[in-house]
């Protein structure tokens, strides 16, 4: 990913910042400039979420993404924040631990790299919160 | 509007073909198509040809022209070709824009394409390629593989339904049958559950065997206004219904995990543009990306209840001789899945068995067929129902 299309999401993924549709209560990460339910009426306002949430689904991933072999094998999951709005992240643990529906919190972690002299991605992953499971 | 029909039919072999070129695929597919329909190919007034990633499996775009040219079909016939893309449906929806300019009455013989050269680059580079299907700047960033995206819908089947390895397994099976009786599949072998099941996990649940290949392969097909479509042929193949859909480009924002509501939705628009149920159907090609997939495809599809997709496999209904035979030509999993040639591939398919030219794995008695191809995750869906009968 380019310098500049990692950069313009970089609040977003390093926080955790979306969108909140004024008009329809409905809170969107990934950040949507368009509320797909009330469209044209739709009034959106940054929105930053409080972190936690649970996992919908997962999976091991044994065969990695180019650029995720070290990390191989990780759970990939689909993350419910909170709030409501559904996103793809890393739960980083022993994926034998991971499961439907446990509860996760949100971590700063390193997500890859361009090459030796690329740039470092960062953004958020996340941990079983063991306090709430 | 017109009504359609498919008049020539041609299917490449399917597989790793190290010694042939993107051009020469679609080109034997091309030529094979018009041949099979009996007409001259400067009669046509049109070409669509669905290619997912020309760009990056063999670094080529503007393949519209390019298959115009290597056709015969550019120097001083003109002809125009128009490349449609929607991933792993860019088949599907090649034809569908076929059929529009038919059925509109904009042109009358015109060509349907799909191609993909997949083994020109590694296959980390072509994993790469195909996981721009999905979405690049929120799963592909986060380490999503396309195994891995299916094997979320998977998870959540089993979760919630008690689908089991073991029925997933089962589609594998038996889609290694069907295809071991087509001449072009990419892997003719039968294989076990216990193979599939002993097979390398690629992304929990899915197995290697859960799993469709990658692949180099072409199809082209002919249509013609229904009403002329006689002075070409003596099975003409009716097209019935055609119906695309799109849904959300990420997996995580779909309304239910285990829906295709792109699948719900074409089939639906389909069904009622041909006045048909799910009944009516004799035999249908999904898109069998991975087992999982075909699980989903024939519960979204209306053919069993949210949920039974799995038992359905595992009892044999949908295999040739029982309910509904699903994927006659071995599916994606066993004949192969070069991306943009699958769509038409299913057609190619479907219209030799409504002719009767199936051989050993004809469906007895085959009067309507289905399609369905999607893209990416679920984020498009095209549907097609082809009937012998106007």
């Amino acid at each position: 990913m380019s310098v500049a299309r990692f950069w313009r999401k970089q609040i977003n993924r390093y926080n955790i910042v979306g969108t909140h549709c004024k008009t329809c209560d409905t809170h969107y990460y990934p950040p949507r400039n368009v509320c797909p339910k009330c469209r044209r009426d739709g009034d959106i306002e940054a929105y930053k979420f409080a972190g936690p949430g649970n996992v919908v689904t997962y999976t091991i991933i044994h065969t990695a993404a180019e650029g995720f072999e070290m990390q191989a094998p990780y759970a990939l999951a689909i993350i419910e924040l909170d709030e409501g709005p559904r996103f793809t992240s890393q739960v980083v643990c022993d994926p034998k631990e991971v499961s439907i529906g446990m509860r996760v919190k949100p971590v700063f972690r390193k997500l890859g790299e361009s090459g030796d002299k690329g740039m470092i991605y960062y953004g958020t992953k996340y941990v079983p919160d063991n306090d709430r499971n | 509007m017109r009504d359609v029909a498919i008049i020539g039919v041609k299917n490449t072999n399917f597989g790793e073909m190290w010694d042939r070129s993107f051009r020469d695929i679609v080109v034997e597919a091309g030529v094979g198509a018009i041949e099979d329909s009996g007409i001259s190919g400067e009669k046509l007034d049109g070409m669509y040809v669905g290619n997912m990633s020309g760009g990056q499996f063999v670094e080529q775009e503007h393949i519209g022209a390019l298959i115009a040219d290597y056709s015969g079909l550019s120097l001083d016939l003109h002809i125009p070709s128009t490349r449609v893309e929607a991933a792993c449906a860019s088949g599907g929806l090649a034809f569908r824009q076929a059929v529009m300019a038919v059925a509109s009455g904009h042109e009358d013989l015109v060509m349907a394409a799909g191609v993909e050269k997949m083994t020109d680059v590694s296959s980390t580079a072509a994993s790469a390629a195909l996981a721009a299907a999905a979405d690049r700047e929120w799963e592909g960033i986060m380490g999503a593989t396309f195994p891995g995206l299916y094997a979320m819908i998977a998870k959540m089947h089993m979760h919630q339904y008690g689908t089991t390895s073991e029925q997933l397994a089962a589609v594998a099976v038996k889609n290694h049958q069907n295809g071991s009786m087509n001449p072009i599949a990419q892997y003719k072998n039968r294989i076990t559950i216990d193979n599939v099941l002993n097979s390398i996990m690629v992304a929990d649940p899915l197995h290697i065997f859960d799993c469709s290949p990658i692949t180099d392969g072409a199809s082209a097909l002919v249509l013609a206004p229904a009403d002329i479509a006689h002075e070409y042929t003596d099975t003409p193949i009716y097209v019935k219904a055609t119906a695309q859909a799109s849904d959300t480009i990420a997996l995580h924002d779909r309304r239910d995990i285990t829906t295709l509501d792109a699948s719900v939705s074409a089939g639906k628009r389909a069904y009622e543009m041909a006045k048909m149920t799910p009944a009516d159907i004799d035999l249908v090609e999904v898109h069998d990306c991975f087992t999982i997939a075909e699980i989903c495809a024939i519960e979204d599809l209306g053919f069993v209840k949210k949920g039974l997709g799995g038992k359905m496999t595992e009892d044999g209904e949908t295999a040739i001789g029982g309910k509904i035979p699903v994927n006659t030509s071995g599916g994606l999993k066993s004949c192969g899945h070069p991306v943009g040639a699958t769509g038409i591939k299913q057609l190619v398919e479907v219209t030799q068995q409504l002719r009767g030219d199936s051989g050993p794995r004809q469906v007895d008695g085959a009067e309507v067929g289905m399609t369905h191809n999607v893209g990416g995750s679920g984020a498009t869906a095209v549907v097609n129902i082809l009937s012998r009968k106007r």
